[in-house]
């Protein structure tokens, strides 16, 4: 992590080509060192953080009341700080009597900022409070509702549920820094007297690092999969050299228990949906042995969406990973405990991350923990699914290759498609989706729960949502469309994404066959769609000429437009359910 | 540590935290003489200085020197216990 000095000079450079970004930041203590480390690493990051501060301790007139300073700026982000110390005060001064609501109060108010309609297009990034120890009832203060230490315990507690019932309520969890650097690594009394300041300069760098890991997990910049190497990184030894029972891997006294740990680790991402890979210099049926047999692996080959154990470099295995699953290097982590395989893959795989993995292996977890490798702004249930899916897409493959014309293969896969509009049910799937997808998406528009909830309630925005399921399984929802009346007779294509699983198989067709039918329903002529260039969707740049859309001219940006009343209904081989 | 070694020091930490390569440390430079020394600069020397020389400034300490000289004497008598 850079000091913050180091990442000061990054405010120096000129940074006008980055996209950029607004932030206001509203806090009750000392923020200026603060709001510098949050634009300097927003800078390390890619952003050009146009940036606005609220006046020192106005958290309160500046949020809620409407025509306040920090609402005119109009942020995208709103980050918000009120400092355990200042609740601390509050606390005190309170009467006995009162004291147990003091949590209560503190939610009520940033409910009232979620709920704010003037607000309600904002991401409120909001920090928990780390514990002061008052020591005022000892241990005793877990009995004794009124203490100051049950209350900021049930406070960060009503946080998370509120949080779970707002979509624009992100928690910057600042108690969970604390309890890795601890009270005295994150406060300085003497800096704290003079200045009003709560956090230490060495820390800043940490914080404003937890911050723009939300922000960019909700512009859609998060880590997908991680790939492993085998000997000494998810087992201690080499499974080639010394077998199965050399391996060292199990519970009890030892370094296999550190290993077993890990394990445990790399499963729960595998359940919250990061994509685990395998890539290792092993024959392929030695690698997947323990796997397979050895008792004390948490880890099974059901795990791995693809296993590359084989002779190749590091490098091009991971090369292969990145064919197979198509998702971007930026959005991958590799672990390998070998320094020289490690520089190896970061010079020549632009944008992946690679951990410097401590020299001891006991050490790996605690490291990995603090980088917090995996923030998103999104979950669902059905993340559970996503090796599956990968795994299954592989049968796919297999298929195809034993079939020489592309439109009987298309035939034998059963294709069946349900078409939907937005409901409280898919709708985090389909935030989700504008926030992962970057290939092909014809405008990568990222919204969150809360916008396409609005987008659900809105009478005039058509709304559709497309599932794809075959004989080989159901690869869930996996294309959005949001069309917007332009005039009375032309709809807009304000997004048009689809995940990139499933392509190649007629989807753009039966899409825009539904599409239009809609249209049509509602009484209009033509629909024009857009496409907005980034680094990352370039496979799509002439999606609209190809099903048949006319170039406007003289428009600013590259649209085009198809006639409903001429439209001819596109071959596909997917029916709709 | 002689009190020259100590000006060096601080010199690197002052250009550092002030990003300016031409500053120049005497025994009677306050904070007048130099532009970027504010409040806020302020609180990341004191930081810096306290994690380069593993010494710690009471809050009162903080505020209170006029000069370089009498900074550097705080310094000094910290580095002696």
């Amino acid at each position: 992590m850079k000091t913050l000095q180091e990442l000061k000079r990054n405010l120096k450079k000129d940074n006008s080509e980055l996209p950029s970004i607004k932030v206001a930041l509203a806090g009750d203590t000392a923020t200026q060192l603060l709001g510098v480390a949050i634009r300097a690493m927003g800078v390390e990051r890619g952003y050009n953080i146009d940036f606005f501060e609220a006046e020192f301790s106005q958290v309160e007139q500046q949020l809620l009341s409407p025509d306040s300073d920090l609402n005119q700026f109009d942020a995208d982000f709103i980050v918000v700080f009120q400092s355990s110390h200042k609740l601390g005060e509050k606390h005190s001064l309170l009467p006995v009597e009162r004291k147990e609501l003091l949590a209560d109060e503190r939610i009520g108010f940033v409910a009232s900022v979620c709920t704010n309609p003037n607000l309600s297009n904002k991401k409120i990034i909001y920090f928990n409070y780390p514990e002061i120890g008052d020591t005022v009832f000892g241990s005793y203060a877990n009995k004794v509702e009124s203490s100051f230490t049950y209350q900021v315990r049930k406070l960060n507690f009503e946080l998370m549920k509120l949080a779970e019932r707002c979509p624009n309520l992100f928690i910057c969890d600042l108690a969970e820094l604390q309890n890795k650097f601890g009270r005295d690594n994150m406060f300085a009394p003497n800096t704290y007297a003079n200045t009003e300041m709560v956090l230490k300069m060495d820390v800043l760098p940490y914080v404003a690092s937890r911050v723009m890991d939300i922000l960019c997990a909700v512009k859609g910049q998060f880590k997908k999969c991680l790939i492993l190497d085998l000997d000494n990184t998810v087992w201690g030894g080499v499974i080639g050299d010394d077998g199965m029972e050399g391996i060292q891997l199990g519970h009890g006294l030892g370094i296999g228990k550190m290993f077993t740990e890990f394990q445990m680790w790399v499963k729960k991402l595998k359940q919250r949906g990061i994509i685990i890979c395998v890539a290792s210099k092993n024959n392929e049926e030695t690698a997947k042995e323990p796997f397979e047999k050895h008792p004390d692996m948490v880890l099974s080959l059901d795990d791995i969406a693809v296993f590359q154990a084989n002779w190749e470099t590091k490098v091009d295995n991971i090369r292969t990973i990145q064919g197979i699953l198509n998702i971007g290097f930026d959005s991958m982590v590799f672990l390998d405990d070998n320094p020289f395989e490690r520089n190896m893959v970061r010079e020549n795989i632009p944008g992946i991350t690679v951990p410097e993995l401590p020299e001891y292996p006991e050490d790996y977890l605690e490291y990995l923990y603090s980088l917090n490798l995996f923030e998103t702004a999104s979950y669902s249930n059905l993340d559970k699914d996503r090796t599956k899916q990968y795994q299954v897409e592989a049968q796919r493959v297999s298929l195809s290759k034993t079939f020489t014309n592309e439109a009987d293969f298309l035939k034998s896969l059963n294709m069946v498609s349900v078409v939907s509009g937005f409901t409280k049910f898919n709708i985090p799937r389909i935030a989700q989706l504008s926030q992962r997808s970057n290939q092909f998406n014809l405008r990568t528009i990222r919204y969150t729960d809360a916008d396409i909830e609005a987008l659900a309630n809105d009478p005039n925005v058509i709304d559709l949502c497309f599932t794809l399921e075959d004989k080989f399984g159901d690869n869930g929802l996996i294309a959005v469309v949001i069309m917007k009346p332009l005039d009375k007779e032309t709809l807009f294509v304000d997004t048009w994404l689809m995940s990139c699983r499933v392509l190649k198989r007629g989807m753009e067709n039966f899409t825009l066959n539904t599409m239009v039918e809609r249209a049509k329903g509602k009484g209009y002529n033509c629909i024009v769609g857009e496409y907005l260039p980034t680094p990352k969707n370039s496979m799509v740049s002439e999606h609209y000429p190809q099903l048949g859309f006319t170039p406007i001219e003289g428009s600013d940006t590259k649209q085009w437009v198809i006639d409903l009343e001429k439209y001819k209904e596109r071959e596909c081989f997917i029916i709709k359910k | 540590m002689e009190r020259k070694e100590i000006f060096e020091k601080l010199t690197d930490i002052f250009r550092g935290v002030m990003d300016n390569d031409e500053i120049i440390l005497e025994e009677n430079t306050t904070a007048e003489d130099i532009e970027e020394w504010d409040s806020l600069t302020h609180v990341q020397l004191i930081e810096s200085i306290e994690n380069v020389f593993g010494i710690k400034f009471s809050a009162k300490e903080m505020s209170s020197w006029d000069d370089m000289s009498e900074f550097v004497d705080s310094i000094m008598s910290k580095l002696k216990n």
